[in-house]
């Protein structure tokens, strides 16, 4: 292990948490393993942007302009080229003889991971939730969604690695980056290299997504029906919390598919899980036990959702949460 | 129109998951096996594009004969054509599945290729792309929906929070996400139909991985939490609890 290379990722020009973790981390690894680690970020971001990435121990940040990038692909209308983006970081990490290339387990970074993979002819180890540095680099990485951990050896010369967001610690560092600009040119991007492309991107605004939460109020066949799912929204909208749902209540169309949490949908760890009438079958356990503080809400004593929970009230759920609603709006005025 | 779709055998979701005694994987002793359920939008969704299209649904799987099962759920759902390219045993990684499914699928040749858009036992969400990548293919994963006009398709990628737009030509890889379709029931009548479906077994291409599991762990269980058991009255306790204890809220 001699060079990484962490793939800093924008969302509108702007760095988030995953950025940060993902370039703490490349540090860690860098530092253990006795290696160097450079930033490359494919984005129009600000100087201003491209320093926060500093702050986290960025010494060496390589920017590729989106826009530019673009321009090579002769289509009206395209926001990002998965394909594209993912041939630019390969050619780029060939070039320059990169041996572990770090990526943030986000929707973006695992749709290009498995392409930059091949491209560059690494071993890929995914969503990782612990790395050991220790002799050979090895990972740690949940499977059966969370049921138990396997831990991961590569027996290549390169790696391509996802960690998972939301476990890594962004630890700060402070350095003043050195930005050196790559031009699309030099990168060897070839219009058949825009495969697929991004034309729209709609995301409901102020909408939370579970997978990105730092509380979760999730609700489940308790709640009886669609509307009592009311109660849930109250109290997830004053903890500022995104909704989860388990997987009956999907199947039964009370709530979309995007909110439901388990072994076949959403796999989270947000500091706070709330399971409101939810009884936790293993599937959904899986899919939210590793959560730092667990509160669970059920009539039923027995409900295996109380054996993982930190806190709990056997109660009436119609009850409860109106009244937790009220005490937490007391917190915030 | 050609249609491949690769499923896979996984343990049901409500396994308890033991590790077995060579300490690297699940001890699989009153394991239920079904397929991928992810794979079940996929085989939906191959055989609508049949149905609407015409052509051919090849079942495709990488495993030991066990992994016939999940072939034989396609043929119930409606595919034609089943092909296992066999393993002695199921230590195998995403690169090894992906390499032997790239090689296979050269020789159908197909206009689109189908995954679930993760298996729910190692959850890599590797295999769809990376077989894609080998084939020089375009590919979509986590896919809520697919519209395919002549040699173009726009398809709809679950993101955080939302959704992107995507378009590309065929031929393509799609992996599923559930919202795609409403994977069929078989009845009876195609369950009997898929009995005289036969499977052929082809060895390897390549035995190679590049990754290795060295080791599996249980997550350390938490000891008993807190339970109140006086309903509401019990929530001024928890927000302090959650508040002073925990200093979450």
């Amino acid at each position: 292990m001699k060079k990484i290379l962490v793939i800093a990722e924008a969302k509108d020009n702007i760095y988030k948490s995953p950025a940060f973790e993902i370039t703490s981390s490349g540090k860690h690894i860098a530092n253990a393993m006795g290696a160097e680690f450079d930033v490359m970020t494919i984005s129009d971001a600000s100087a201003e942007q491209l320093n926060n990435l500093g702050k986290y121990g960025a010494k060496k940040i390589f920017q590729l302009s989106l826009a530019e990038l673009n321009t090579l692909s002769g289509i009206d209308g395209i926001i990002y080229s998965h394909s594209a983006i993912s041939a630019a970081i390969s050619n780029f990490a060939n070039t320059n003889s990169y041996d572990l290339i770090l990526i943030s387990g986000t929707s973006f970074g695992k749709e290009i991971a498995p392409q930059i993979a091949v491209r560059t002819n690494s071993a890929i180890i995914t969503d990782c939730t612990g790395i050991n540095t220790d002799g050979k680099l090895s990972f740690k990485r949940p499977s059966f969604a969370g049921k138990c951990n396997t831990i991961v050896n590569y027996n290549t010369e390169k790696l391509v690695v996802t960690l998972r967001p939301n476990v890594f610690k962004a630890e700060i560092s402070e350095v003043s980056p050195e930005i050196q600009k790559l031009s699309a040119d030099s990168l060897n991007v070839q219009k058949t290299d825009f495969r697929t492309y991004v034309s729209e991107v709609a995301v409901s605004t102020g909408k939370l997504d579970v997978a990105e939460a730092d509380i979760i109020v999730s609700g489940g066949r308790g709640l009886k029906n669609p509307e009592s799912f009311k109660l849930v929204e109250d109290l997830a909208g004053a903890l500022g919390a995104a909704i989860g749902a388990s997987r009956a209540v999907v199947d039964a169309g009370w709530r979309p598919h995007g909110e439901q949490v388990g072994q076949t949908g959403k796999t989270v760890s947000p500091s706070l899980y709330i399971a409101c009438g939810i009884s936790g079958a293993i599937q959904h356990l899986a899919g939210m036990s590793s959560s730092k503080f667990i509160v669970a809400i059920n009539k039923d004593k027995d409900a295996p959702i109380f054996q993982i929970a930190d806190y709990g009230i056997v109660g009436d759920v119609f009850e409860i949460l109106p009244a937790l609603t009220e005490e937490i709006k007391k917190l915030k005025v | 129109m050609k249609i491949v779709v690769c499923v896979s055998l996984v343990p049901d979701s409500t396994t308890k998951i033991k590790i077995g005694s060579t300490g690297k994987s699940i001890d699989e002793t009153g394991v239920t096996f079904i397929i991928n359920p992810y794979d079940e939008f996929a085989v939906e969704e191959a055989v609508q594009l049949k149905e609407k299209n015409g052509g051919e649904v090849y079942a495709l799987s990488v495993g030991t004969d066990k992994s016939k099962e999940a072939i034989k759920k396609a043929f119930q759902m409606g595919a034609d054509k089943g092909i296992l390219l066999k393993t002695d045993t199921m230590d195998i990684d995403p690169y090894l599945v992906a390499k032997n499914l790239s090689e296979e699928i050269k020789l159908i040749n197909p206009d689109i290729i189908l995954f679930g858009k993760q298996s729910i036992d190692y959850d890599g969400s590797v295999v769809p792309n990376m077989t894609a990548e080998f084939l020089g293919l375009p590919s979509v994963n986590v896919v809520t929906k697919l519209d395919i006009n002549g040699s173009e398709a726009v398809l709809e990628r679950e993101i955080e929070g939302g959704k992107e737009i995507i378009k590309a030509s065929l031929p393509l890889v799609v992996g599923t996400q559930k919202g795609l379709n409403n994977p069929r029931y078989p009845n009876l009548k195609s369950i009997m139909a898929s009995k005289s479906k036969p499977i052929e077994e082809k060895p390897l291409y390549t035995a190679d991985k590049m990754t290795e599991v060295s080791g599996m762990t249980l997550p350390e269980s938490k000891g008993q939490g807190k339970i109140f058991t006086d309903g509401a009255a019990n929530v001024p306790e928890l927000v302090r609890l959650l508040r002073e204890e925990a200093k979450i809220i």
